[in-house]
């Protein structure tokens, strides 16, 4: 008798835990399952192809303009822009960690680029606001202090502990037969790093890009804070130097000041299903090199 | 009964502790036993020998279940323990591990003090606690040869024991749990000579209350210690018998050229 | 010839190496060091307990919050790390739980808002209060929560299992008394990191749990809405005109100094528990 209860108790134990450990399959069902339900709605207002290709967001007016090209276009130039800074610094920064850097040195500098990643995106929006922004307006003569470029240069700081620390991970896995190899041809450290260690550690180094992309689509308080928030469709590389707005932004500017169920709330919700489906495929694919 | 014949397999007599019946074992594609059938008697020392990779230890972890630990291990046939089949879909495996205990290859106690260990089957299976639980810990530490040593240090970490004590404490354990069968997997292969020769001592004292199934690579430590032993290779038993026998009269060629050290 | 100007070439590349590697570390110091020398030099005992826009009340929030959210992400998370390491034996739906987790993992913040609102505030009728902000922290944290458990528990040998399982311990006993015990410290190291990664979220409690108000009040109940740090500094920057610099620096510093402060905790203690592992 005693032994069935300790199975039964065993029993709801392992229920239990099985139960959470697929609780991380129900959450993304969840997520999908609700953004859908909150952003259906819309359609009755207006087809896909209006939303993803309307050149005008003027959620307010009446009737309401819901078209998310700016905001699309807003989110491609500030990525683009971030990953233009970014990758080439994360590849270099993570080449000079597991390549040249002494052990010690090592041993303090990775700490330190987990710690760009601790830091809150309120607070590298503040500082680009009040600080970054003003100055480089100052240096290059721009009317304002908040623009495209800007929040691209604070995204990539952001992604760059994901690209430099899984970017270093790939290379340090490099076996060390190959990098012999090279070095015994009479090739030098540095020959041997261009030819050999970076190419063969190429597979992470693009999952790193991407999941720092992933990062950089996301992120949305910095970007709100910085890049002057007007949904217009950013022209040219000059575009870069104006004022734009991203999905992101448009949803944690907007969200709070909508009502309820109205077309515009929808929208938003829409705005965060396109941002699920684009990390969702995403992350799939930076998962892939390595299997 | 042809089958034992034409590959030299003892029946011993007296009471069977624990007895195999055409035991195959897979891990996923992987045959690593084929038909064994082997009767171990009670109260008695069983060496299983053999060269690394043979299925010995393989074998061994059948005899508790512990190979169902291994994802993808899989097992056929019968392993009788007092006649009764293991792997009888209603057996309680918690039941069956408490009757046959295991030493490890690795001495493993548990990272905690040294009385914390022993008592902690018991605190498992029963609800002793105080005096009780004291005395059976003393007995088992006792039982193990350890107690001297360690009488005035119980509530120290066991990590801070030698190679040696770590591995008493790990037969201390299991004595605890008052197992019937005792199983030990190469206890001795990551000891000095000095700690292996108590070991020993010990295993001919335990001998007394309980069936012991020692795996090792080692054959002068199982002409030492045991009074069955048999011999594995590629995952089939070629030969089962008197220890003696087995080592000095051997039956089967590839048992003789092992035992003389021709390869292993 | 050419080996000299190959090793000319190599110590050119070093130098342009070097030279990356100092602009993505120099932020993170330049951060520190101006946040810490404008905003500690501003922080006063007024900045603290006056009002409006004292501290003291969005950091008993941002701590309640994150406390809560811990708590609601622990269990969540380590019995989740459980399964995949004790339980799960391979297999597609364990490959199916890991693509989950690593898609929640990339899952935008502000998408968690959303999801947050539509669920907890509005379904489930919380409103916007700390436990809606909570359950919704707790979502976003949960993959770390996860994954740090889940290391952390794979650094206990086997060896251990094995041992346990061999004395007759069923399989819940031995992850209890064993398992657990064993990778405690590492779980906290990887909650402390969760909850710091928390304390510093802006978008997820924007419209779930956080709130702006002059009077500085502190919440009642789970069903409160409550100040936090990231979104006091968010509306002080963004949304309401002449708010003092200083208030503003000292803000941005006591939440930088937080979030940092849970950071290098967590750090040290990884450091000291490889240190101390004894098997």
């Amino acid at each position: 008798m005693k032994r069935s209860i300790a199975g039964a108790r065993e029993w709801l134990i392992e229920s239990t835990i099985r139960l959470a450990g697929v609780l991380a399959i129900i959450f993304v069902l969840l997520i999908f399952a609700f953004l859908l339900h909150d952003a259906l709605p819309v359609f009755s207002e207006a087809s896909l192809s209006d939303l993803l290709t309307g050149r005008s967001w003027r959620p307010t007016s009446e009737p309401a303009q819901l078209g998310m090209l700016p905001l699309i276009l807003g989110s491609l130039y500030v990525t683009v822009g971030a990953l233009v800074i970014a990758i080439p610094l994360g590849l270099g920064c993570a080449v000079f960690i597991s390549e040249v850097a002494p052990v010690r040195m090592r041993e303090i500098l990775k700490p330190l680029v987990e710690m760009l990643a601790a830091i809150p995106s309120v607070v590298y929006g503040f500082l680009g606001l009040l600080m970054i922004g003003p100055w480089l307006a100052d240096l290059m003569d721009l009317p304002i202090g908040q623009f495209a470029a800007l929040g691209s240069l604070m995204l990539a700081f952001m992604a760059l502990p994901t690209i430099v620390s899984i970017s270093e991970d790939a290379i340090r896995n490099v076996p060390v037969t190959l990098r012999s190899g090279s070095l015994a041809l009479g090739a030098t450290d540095w020959q041997t790093i261009v030819r050999v260690v970076v190419p063969a550690a190429r597979s992470g180094i693009i999952a790193a890009s991407l999941l720092g992309l992933g990062r950089a689509i996301g992120e949305t308080m910095t970007v709100l804070m910085v890049t002057g928030n007007a949904a217009v469709i950013p022209q040219g590389l000059a575009g870069f130097l104006k004022p734009v707005r991203t999905m992101t932004a448009t949803i944690a500017a907007e969200m709070g000041e909508t009502a309820y169920q109205t077309p515009h709330y929808h929208a938003l919700f829409t705005i965060g299903l396109v941002l699920f489906v684009i990390t969702y495929k995403h992350n799939a694919h930076s998962e892939c090199p390595k299997g | 009964m042809s089958a034992a014949e034409d590959k030299y397999i003892l029946h011993p007599e007296g009471e069977i502790k624990i007895e195999t019946k055409d035991l195959d074992m897979y891990y996923g594609n992987f045959q690593a036993l084929t038909d064994v059938s082997v009767a171990m008697p009670s109260r008695h020392i069983t060496a299983l020998i053999g060269p690394s990779g043979c299925g010995k230890s393989s074998f061994l972890r059948c005899l508790n279940r512990m190979n169902e630990v291994i994802p993808e291990a899989r097992v056929d046939g019968q392993v009788l323990l007092d006649g009764n089949d293991i792997y009888q879909a209603d057996t309680d495996v918690v039941q069956l591990r408490k009757r046959v205990g295991m030493v490890f290859q690795r001495p493993n106690p548990f990272p905690m003090s040294i009385y914390d260990n022993v008592a902690y089957g018991p605190r498992l299976h029963t609800a002793t606690r105080g005096s009780e639980l004291d005395e059976i810990v003393e007995r088992s530490l006792r039982g193990a040869a350890l107690w001297g040593e360690v009488k005035d240090k119980l509530h120290q970490s066991a990590m801070d024991l030698s190679g040696g004590q770590q591995q008493r404490l790990c037969i201390a354990r299991v004595l605890a749990v008052e197992p019937e069968v005792l199983l030990m997997d190469e206890p001795c292969s990551a000891l000095d000579p000095t700690a292996t020769f108590r070991i020993e001592e010990l295993m001919t004292e335990l001998r007394e209350s309980y069936t012991i199934i020692i795996v090792t690579h080692n054959m002068y430590q199982a002409s030492r210690v045991s009074q069955y032993t048999g011999f594995f290779l590629l995952g089939e038993i070629i030969e089962y018998g008197h220890t003696e026998q087995i080592f000095e009269n051997p039956a089967d060629r590839r048992t003789d050229d092992y035992v003389r050290g021709r390869f292993g | 010839m050419r080996i000299v100007s190959a090793q000319k070439a190599e110590k050119l590349s070093f130098a342009g190496l070097w030279l990356c590697t100092a602009i993505v570390i120099l932020p993170v110091l330049g951060i520190t060091v101006v946040l810490v020398w404008r905003g500690a030099s501003a922080l006063s005992w007024d900045l603290i307990v006056g009002t409006p826009h004292g501290l003291l009340a969005p950091i008993v929030g941002t701590i309640l919050l994150v406390t809560l959210t811990g708590l609601i992400a622990a269990p969540l998370g380590i019995a989740a790390a459980v399964y995949l390491t004790e339980y799960s034996r391979g297999g597609p739906l364990v490959r199916l739980v890991r693509l989950a987790i690593v898609n929640l993992a990339g899952v935008p913040s502000v998408v968690y808002g959303l999801f947050g609102l539509a669920l907890f505030v509005t379904l489930f009728h919380f409103g916007r209060s700390l436990l809606a902000g909570a359950c919704t922290l707790a979502l976003l944290v949960l993959p770390l929560v996860i994954s740090t458990s889940e290391e952390a528990l794979r650094q206990v040998p086997g060896s251990l299992r094995h041992a346990s399982l061999a004395l007759g311990a069923s399989q819940w006993q031995t992850v209890r008394r064993v398992v657990l015990p064993n990778a405690l410290p590492g779980i906290i190291t990887g909650l402390i990191l969760s909850i710091g990664r928390a304390a510093g979220e802006t978008a997820p409690i924007l419209f779930t749990a956080a709130f702006y108000s002059l009077t500085d009040p502190f919440p009642n109940s789970l069903l409160d809405p409550i100040l936090a740090l990231p979104y006091q500094l968010f509306v002080m920057v963004m949304e309401v005109p002449n708010v003092a610099p200083a208030t503003k620096w000292a803000t941005a510093f006591v939440l930088l100094a937080i979030v940092l402060g849970m950071n290098i905790v967590a750090v040290i203690l990884r450091a000291r528990l490889r240190g101390s592992r004894r098997w």
